[in-house]
C-alpha cells in the first residue's frame, strides 16, 4: 500500500465510483416513489403510459447507448495517446448528448402543448394518480436531463484538454472519470426507459 | 512561562512553513490541518448562534403564555435552532474539524486522498450556510416548519422554505464529498504497517461515518429537491388531493435523517475510544468488537428509519418490523459502552478535562440511548411521541453525547495544534457547571414529556410551569459553564503553558509528530510497528 | 488486471463495438417484448430484467468493472443492496395499509 503516490489512479477511480453511488441513491429516491405509486395507481399509470412517446424514447435510448460507446472508445483512445481520435470521439459523444436533449425538448413541447405539465389545469381536473405519474415523469426525466447537460459540458471541457495535451495516457484521470459519469447517465436512462415507456 | 510573548508558535510548523501568509493562505489552503481549523471555527460559530436561539426558546418557555415572543417567532426560532444545530454544526462538526485535523496523521498520511476536493467541501459548507442565513432574512422570513420540513405544511407555508432547503442541499453535497474523500483516504493512504487492525478507533468510526454520508445524504438531497418542486412547480407528489401520499415524504426524509444521527454519534464514539485508554493507561478492551460495532451501527442504523413514523398512519406491519430492528441497533452501541467500562476497570485513571467529558459521555449517552429504546418500542412511543420526552432524548444523545465529546476533543487535541494548553482547574469547573446544568435542563424535559407536554408548542398547561422554570434555570447554568470553558480554552491556546510532543501519553501517530505538526505531517514516511493503544510498544510509560 | 499496478486495462474498439451491438439488440428485444401480448407478468418483468442485463454490460465493460479489483466490485453491492432495502422496507408500510 503506497502512502504518498505521485499519481493514484486506483484511488481516483475509487473516489469516482463512490460519487456514482451517491447518484444512484439520488435517483433511487425517485424510483422509490415510482415503485410505491405504480402499485397504488396501476390504472392511471397504465392509461398515461399509452400516451407516452415510445418513438422519441427508443431513439433516445439508441442515442445514449451510442454516446456511451463513443465515450468508452475515447477512454481507449486517450490510453493509447491517439489524441485526434479521442477528440473526435468526444465530439461525437457530445453531439449525441445534444440530440438527446433536442429530442427531449420536442417530446416535452408536445406534451406541454397538450396541457400536460406539473400543476396544469388539465391534470388538476384529472384523476389523482395521473398527476402523480406526470409529476414523477417530469421530475425524473428532468433530473436526468440536467445530468445529460452537466455530463455534456464536462465532456466538452475534457475534449478541449485532450486536444491541448493536458489529458493523455500519463494523466488520464479526468477522461476516465468523466466517462464513468457519462455511463451513469446512460445507466439511469436504461431504467427510465422501461419504467416510463415499456411496462405500463 | 512565555505567556507574555506575542508570537506563540515555538517552531516552524504548518502555521508558518508554507511561506504563504494572510487570509488567502487559509481559505484557499488544501492542507487538511488548515481546512480542519476552518471547519472548527465555522461550526463553533454556528453552534454558538444556535445556543443563543436555544436559550431564547427556554426563556419563552420559562412561564406559561407569552413570555418574550409570539407563537410565529417561537416556531421560527425552534426551526432555525434545529436547522443550524443539525446541518451547520453537528453533522459537519466531527468529520470536518477533528476528522480533517487528526485522521490523516493517525493513518500516517501526508494529507487526504483529494485535498482540493476537501477545500471545495468546506467552501460548499460555507456557501450552504450563507444561503440558509440569507433565507432567514428574505422572502417570507425564516421557516416555521421545524427542521423536519414535514408536508403538507412545508409546501404551503409562506415562509422562506425553498431557499433554506436549498442551502441544506448545498451543505449535503459538502458532506457527501467529505465522506468519499475519507473512505478513499483510509483505503489508499495508510502508511506502511498501518493495517486495518492497527487503525485507531477514531479512524474506524470516521470510516463508518463516511459510508453513511455517502449512501444516506443523496436521499436527503432528492427529498429537499422534492420540497422545492412541490412548492415551485406544484408537482403534487405528496398532496392527497392529487393522489400524493404525505407519509412518503416522511419515508424519504427519515431514510436520510435517521442514519444522519449515526453520522453525528459515530465519530464521537471514536473519540471516546481514543481518550479512555490514554487516561486509563490501559489498552482498549475489545478493539476488534469496537471497530466492528461502528460498522454494525452504520449498517443496522440504515434499516430503522420508520421508527420516527409510528403515529403517522403507516401500517401496523411496518410499525412492528421497524420497532424490532430498532432494538437490534442498540446492541452494538451497548458493546461499546461495555468495552469502555471494561477498559476503565483496573486502569490508572486521571481525571483531567478530556477524561471528565469522556466519562460523562458514557452516562449521558447511555441515558439518551436507553430513552431511545422507550421511543423505539412502538407501544411506549405512542405515549411519548412528539412530546418533550423526545426533545430530552435527542439532546442527551446529541448534546450530552456528541456535544460533550466535541468539548473533550477540543481539550484533548487542540493543544497539539496550537502548542499551548488550557488551565486545568477552570476547565474542571466548567465541566461541572455544564454537567449539572445539562441534566437539570434536559431531564426535566423528559419528565415533562412523560406527563404529556407536547414538543414544538409555544404554550403549555399550568401544571407544567414549575418543571419548565427549573429546566430554564438549568439552561443558564449550562450556558455559564460553556462560556467559562470557551474563555479558558482559547485563552490557554493563545497564551497558556507550552505543550510538548505528547502531553497525554498517547500511542497514536498524532502524538509522534512535532507540536504543532509541520505541513507535511511527517519528516520521514512512518513505518508502523505497534497498535494504537500499545503504550509499551510505543515506548510510553 | 488491476489498474495502478500493471498499467491500465485498455479495452479495444472492437470489443466495445461488440458490447454496443449487444446493447442495441437487447434494446430492440425489450421494445418487442413490451409491444407483444405475452401476459402481464412478462410485460412488466421482461423489460426490467433486460434493463438489468443491459446495465450489467455497461457496468462490466464500458465502465471497466470487469477489470477492476475485488474491492470495487464488492463495494458496488452496497448501493444495490441498500437501495433494494430502502424500497423493499417501504413496502412493509405501503403494502399493508
Amino acid at each position: 500500500m503506497t502512502n504518498q503516490p505521485h499519481r493514484d489512479s486506483a484511488g481516483a477511480t475509487l473516489g469516482m465510483w463512490l460519487f456514482l453511488f451517491t447518484e444512484m441513491f439520488l435517483f433511487g429516491g425517485l424510483f422509490l416513489l415510482y415503485a410505491v405509486y405504480v402499485g397504488r395507481y396501476q390504472h392511471e399509470f397504465t392509461a398515461a403510459g399509452k400516451h407516452m412517446h415510445l418513438g422519441f424514447a427508443t431513439l433516445n435510448t439508441v442515442v445514449l447507448l451510442t454516446s456511451s460507446l463513443l465515450v468508452a472508445m475515447a477512454v481507449t483512445a486517450v490510453q493509447r495517446d491517439s489524441r485526434g481520435t479521442a477528440f473526435w470521439l468526444l465530439g461525437g459523444t457530445i453531439l449525441c448528448a445534444a440530440i438527446f436533449l433536442c429530442n427531449k425538448y420536442l417530446e416535452w413541447s408536445s406534451e406541454i402543448a397538450r396541457g400536460i405539465y406539473p400543476n396544469s389545469p388539465q391534470l388538476a381536473a384529472g384523476p389523482p394518480g395521473e398527476s402523480v405519474f406526470y409529476g414523477l415523469y417530469y421530475l425524473t426525466l428532468g433530473l436526468h436531463g440536467l445530468h445529460v447537460l452537466i455530463g455534456g459540458t464536462l465532456l466538452a471541457v475534457v475534449a478541449l484538454r485532450v486536444r491541448r495535451g493536458i489529458i493523455h495516457s500519463g494523466n488520464p484521470v479526468w477522461m476516465e472519470n468523466s466517462a464513468l459519469y457519462w455511463h451513469l447517465v446512460d445507466l439511469v436512462w436504461i431504467f427510465i426507459f422501461p419504467l416510463y415507456y415499456l411496462i405500463l | 512561562m512565555n505567556s507574555a510573548e506575542t508570537t506563540y508558535l515555538p517552531t516552524s510548523s504548518f502555521w508558518n512553513d508554507t511561506g504563504k501568509t494572510g487570509i488567502r493562505a487559509w481559505i484557499f489552503s488544501t492542507d487538511h490541518k488548515r481546512i480542519g481549523l476552518l471547519y472548527f471555527y465555522s461550526v463553533l460559530s454556528f453552534f454558538l448562534i444556535a445556543v443563543m436561539l436555544g436559550l431564547l426558546l427556554k426563556l419563552e418557555l420559562m412561564t406559561p403564555g407569552r413570555t418574550i415572543m409570539g407563537p410565529q417567532t417561537y416556531n421560527a426560532i425552534f426551526t432555525v435552532h434545529g436547522v443550524i444545530m443539525i446541518f451547520l454544526f453537528i453533522i459537519p462538526a466531527f468529520p470536518g474539524s477533528f476528522g480533517n485535523l487528526i485522521m490523516p496523521i493517525q493513518i500516517g498520511a501526508r494529507d487526504v486522498a483529494f485535498p482540493r476536493l476537501n477545500l471545495f467541501s468546506w467552501w460548499l459548507y460555507i456557501i450552504g450556510a450563507a444561503i440558509i442565513l440569507v433565507s432567514l432574512f428574505t422572502g417570507g422570513g425564516p421557516p416555521d416548519t421545524g427542521w423536519t420540513f414535514y408536508v403538507p405544511f412545508s409546501e404551503r407555508t409562506s415562509t422562506n422554505v425553498s431557499l433554506a432547503v436549498f442551502g441544506a442541499f448545498v451543505i449535503g453535497f459538502s458532506s457527501i464529498l467529505t465522506g468519499l474523500n475519507f473512505v478513499t483516504t483510509i483505503h489508499r493512504r495508510r502508511a506502511e504497517g498501518m493495517t486495518w487492525g492497527r487503525l485507531p478507533l477514531f479512524v474506524w468510526s470516521l470510516y463508518a461515518t463516511a459510508w453513511v454520508q455517502i449512501v444516506a445524504t443523496p436521499v436527503l438531497a432528492i427529498t429537499l429537491l422534492l420540497i422545492i418542486a412541490e412548492r415551485v412547480l406544484g408537482t403534487g407528489l405528496f398532496d392527497p388531493a392529487r393522489g400524493g401520499d404525505p407519509i412518503m415524504y416522511q419515508h424519504l426524509f427519515w431514510i436520510y435523517s435517521h442514519p444522519a444521527v449515526y453520522i453525528m454519534i459515530l465519530p464521537a464514539m471514536g473519540v471516546i475510544s481514543e481518550i479512555i485508554p490514554v487516561f486509563s493507561r490501559k489498552p482498549i478492551f475489545g478493539y476488534k468488537m469496537i471497530a466492528l460495532s461502528s460498522l454494525a451501527i452504520a449498517s443496522a442504523g440504515s434499516l430503522v428509519w420508520a421508527h420516527h413514523m409510528y403515529t403517522s398512519g403507516m401500517s401496523d406491519t411496518a410499525i412492528m418490523v421497524f420497532s424490532f430492528l430498532t432494538f437490534v441497533v442498540a446492541i452494538p452501541s451497548g458493546v461499546k459502552v461495555f468495552n469502555w467500562v471494561s477498559t476503565l476497570w483496573r486502569g490508572s485513571i486521571s481525571l483531567e478535562a478530556p477524561m471528565l467529558f469522556a466519562l460523562s459521555f458514557i452516562l449521558l449517552f447511555s441515558i439518551g440511548g436507553l430513552t431511545g429504546l422507550i421511543l423505539g418500542a412502538a407501544a411506549t412511543d405512542i405515549h411519548v411521541h412528539d412530546t418533550q420526552f423526545v426533545v430530552g432524548h435527542f439532546h442527551y444523545t446529541m448534546f450530552g453525547g456528541t456535544g460533550f465529546t466535541f468539548f473533550a476533543a477540543m481539550h484533548y487535541w487542540l493543544p497539539k495544534f496550537y502548542g499551548r494548553r488550557y488551565t486545568e482547574k477552570p476547565a474542571v469547573i466548567a465541566w461541572g457547571l455544564m454537567f449539572v446544568g445539562f441534566n437539570i435542563l434536559y431531564f426535566s424535559m423528559m419528565v415533562l414529556g412523560m406527563e404529556g407536554m407536547p414538543r414544538r408548542y409555544y404554550d403549555y398547561l399550568p401544571e407544567f410551569a414549575r418543571l419548565n422554570l427549573i429546566s430554564t434555570i438549568g439552561s443558564w447554568l449550562l450556558a455559564c459553564g460553556l462560556a467559562l470553558l470557551l474563555v479558558n480554552l482559547f485563552r490557554g491556546l493563545r497564551r497558556g503553558e507550552p505543550v510538548g510532543r505528547n502531553p497525554w501519553g498517547g500511542a497514536t501517530l498524532e502524538w509522534s509528530v512535532a507540536t504543532p505538526p509541520p505541513t507535511e505531517n511527517f519528516t520521514e514516511e512512518p513505518v508502523v510497528t505497534h497498535g494504537p493503544y500499545d503504550f509499551k510498544g510505543a515506548g510510553i510509560p | 488486471m488491476t489498474s495502478g499496478t500493471s498499467g491500465p486495462h485498455i479495452i479495444g474498439y472492437g470489443a466495445l463495438t461488440k458490447v454496443w451491438l449487444a446493447l442495441l439488440l437487447m434494446s430492440g428485444l425489450t421494445v418487442t417484448v413490451s409491444r407483444l401480448d405475452l401476459g402481464s407478468q412478462v410485460h412488466v418483468w421482461g423489460p426490467l430484467a433486460i434493463a438489468l442485463a443491459k446495465a450489467g454490460l455497461v457496468i462490466a465493460f464500458f465502465m471497466h468493472m470487469r477489470y477492476e479489483g475485488r474491492l470495487l466490485r464488492w463495494l458496488l453491492l452496497i448501493p444495490l443492496v441498500l437501495l433494494a432495502i430502502f424500497i423493499g422496507f417501504t413496502f412493509f408500510d405501503v403494502s399493508y395499509r
